[in-house]
């Protein structure tokens, strides 16, 4: 995995051949990578909408594209509100989640202790239903508050980073052991030179599982009542008011959440991988 | 030819040897109990400045005794002493370069960043690391690939970075273990060729774990020859070929590199074999 990146990295390596060259040879992957799912989601929406049309589907069935463009257009102040509010609880749950998943897999790595009491523990965090978890968390931190649903996401997000990341950190080379104790360093120089950075493809796995996972569930934690502020409280009560088209709306809102968390996480990889070669 | 004392290396009571070896032995304990015999009754005195190979069948324990003086593995018996003091507290003050038969490099550093490695583990300012890993490239002549990653170099570029770092700290002993083992020949014979230059412009005692038998005539002061099961020394060659800085390619045409060539064939085999034999390695 890293290979193929690294590789693609040096072929637009600047300094391999010319600035411009190697700038249109971006571009033209760019397009290449792009183009098809573009033509794929337009030919997509043609169907649909064709298909409504033809067989006269009623909207609470299934709405047009049409409609739905046209509630995204009436709403969009709305739809934007709260896409950030559940996209900013997504991100703090992902961030918080991440860094407590990388801090306890770099322990486990390290402490064989704590390594076979966690293990068990996090296998038990990984099959929680968050239908089950956020109710709860709603009557434990109050229904005002985010912090659930924060919360929630933490919990999704945790296991993929940590199994990810664990398994990076117990990559480590026997060469690259035996020099670090050739060397004579100390526990923190090996994690910190030797591990740590051998680990980060896989932390970007785990990120780039997670991400996604994180988005769903900060929607779906808003289903069980408390604040109505995002995406998921929005398509509940437009689907309670038979706004069919509404709520398409907003699962249309709750799409585009999900690819830009995607879509970042990857380009952070991207960035990363591209500064190791 | 066998064992002659070489009239360059002082006696063992004027200076302090850089490793000494005394009936050492490797036990290893494999699954359910069961013991392999990896060395025993090892004994091996490297002068400082001596070039001695180790050379000997797959498993007769080169490796094993390599790692024993790098202190990476601990013998079961006997005393290793390395500059005089246990290999542990050697390995703790930094008293040996090492590179393996994998070159080994960090893949998400470059080649400066990882020839700097030990000088940034053992706390050197950023000014002196960088002009010591100048240094060193240029002595690796890989001037122009300081700021490249080793997935961008061949082979032979990774295993110079490997042989710059273990040089990085100017180590009086270097442990190399079949450094030039995955290299084409002419890749190998060049390299032999710095290493020779490299060693003697820098006074380090070697030990240099190979499968060639040229290689480790070429190279080396004196050739010890070991065999399997268990793990032991049957003869030590010495060569004399002259000071580093005087072996050149020319010196593969030689009588006496073709004596040493000889001499080593024959202690390997336990017995005198027929001197056109066609495997030279
Ligand atoms: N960690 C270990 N655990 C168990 N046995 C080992 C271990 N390391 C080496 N051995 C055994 O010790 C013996 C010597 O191994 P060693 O690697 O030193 O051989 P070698 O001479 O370096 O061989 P090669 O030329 O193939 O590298 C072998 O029989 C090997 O199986
Ligand atoms: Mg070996």
């Amino acid at each position: 995995m890293t290979t193929t990146v690294s590789a693609a990295a040096m072929a637009t390596d600047p300094s391999a051949g010319g600035a411009g060259a190697g700038r249109g040879a971006a571009g033209r992957s760019v397009a290449r990578s792009v183009l098809p799912p573009v033509v794929l989601g337009v030919a997509f929406l043609l169907v649909w909408q064709l298909a409504v049309v033809a067989f006269d589907i009623k909207p609470y069935l299934l709405p047009s594209p049409t409609d739905i463009v046209g509630q995204i257009v009436i709403v969009f102040p709305l739809l934007w509100s709260s896409l950030l509010a559940t996209g900013l609880n997504a991100l703090i749950g992902l961030v918080l989640g991440g860094v407590l998943a990388v801090v306890l897999a770099l322990l486990a790595s390290r402490v064989t202790i704590f390594d076979r009491m966690i293990v068990p523990i996090v296998a038990a965090v990984a099959v929680v239903p968050i239908v089950a978890l956020a109710p709860i968390l709603n009557t434990m931190f109050g229904s005002t508050s985010d912090t659930p649903r924060r919360v929630v996401v933490l919990i999704v997000v945790f296991a993929p980073i940590f199994i990810n990341t664990l398994r990076g950190l117990r990559q480590v080379r026997p060469v690259h052991r035996d020099l670090m104790r050739a060397y004579a360093a100390s526990n923190w120089q090996l994690t910190r030179t030797v591990t740590l950075p051998g680990a980060v493809p896989f932390i970007f796995t785990g990120l780039r599982i997670a991400a996604p996972l994180g988005v769903i569930s900060a929607i779906v934690a808003e289903y069980f009542g408390g604040l109505q502020n995002g995406l998921g409280s929005r398509i509940t009560s437009a689907a309670a008011n038979s706004a069919y088209p509404r709520a398409w709306a907003y699962v249309f809102g709750a799409i585009i959440l999900g690819l830009v968390f995607y879509g970042v996480t990857l380009l952070l990889e991207r960035l990363a991988s591209r500064r190791r070669a | 030819m066998t064992d002659t004392a070489r009239t360059t290396t002082p006696a063992p009571s004027e200076v302090l040897p850089a490793i000494s070896v005394r009936a050492a032995g490797k036990i290893f304990t494999v699954a359910k109990g069961a013991e392999v015999q990896a060395l025993t009754g090892i004994d091996l005195t490297v002068a400082p400045g001596e070039f001695v190979s180790l050379i000997g069948p797959s498993g007769c324990g080169k490796s094993t005794l390599l790692r024993l003086i790098a202190d990476l593995d601990s013998a079961t018996s006997g005393e290793i002493l390395v500059f005089g003091k246990t290999a542990r507290q050697a390995r703790l003050d930094q008293e040996y370069g090492i590179a393996f038969q994998s070159a080994g490099l960090l893949p998400w550093r470059s080649v400066q960043a990882n020839i700097e490695l030990p000088l940034e583990l053992h706390g050197v300012g950023k000014a002196e690391r960088a002009a010591r890993a100048e240094e060193l490239i240029e002595l690796v002549g890989l001037t122009d690939f300081r700021s490249r990653f080793p997935d961008q170099l061949s082979g032979g570029m990774q295993q110079r970075v490997a042989i710059a770092r273990s040089l990085a700290e100017r180590p009086k002993l270097l442990l190399m273990d079949e450094p030039f083992g995955a290299l084409d020949e002419m890749t190998r014979e060049r390299m032999q060729q710095e290493l020779v230059r490299i060693c003697s412009e820098t006074g380090a005692a070697v030990v240099f774990v190979t499968h060639s038998i040229p290689e480790a005539v070429f190279l080396s002061d004196r050739v010890v020859v070991m065999s399997p099961r268990p793990g032991r020394i049957v003869d030590i060659v010495s060569v004399d070929l002259g000071a580093g800085t005087s072996r050149s390619d020319s010196l593969r045409e030689n009588p006496a590199f073709f004596a040493g060539v000889t001499a080593v064939r024959e202690a390997l085999h336990g017995s005198p074999v027929a001197p056109l034999g066609a495997d030279l390695r």
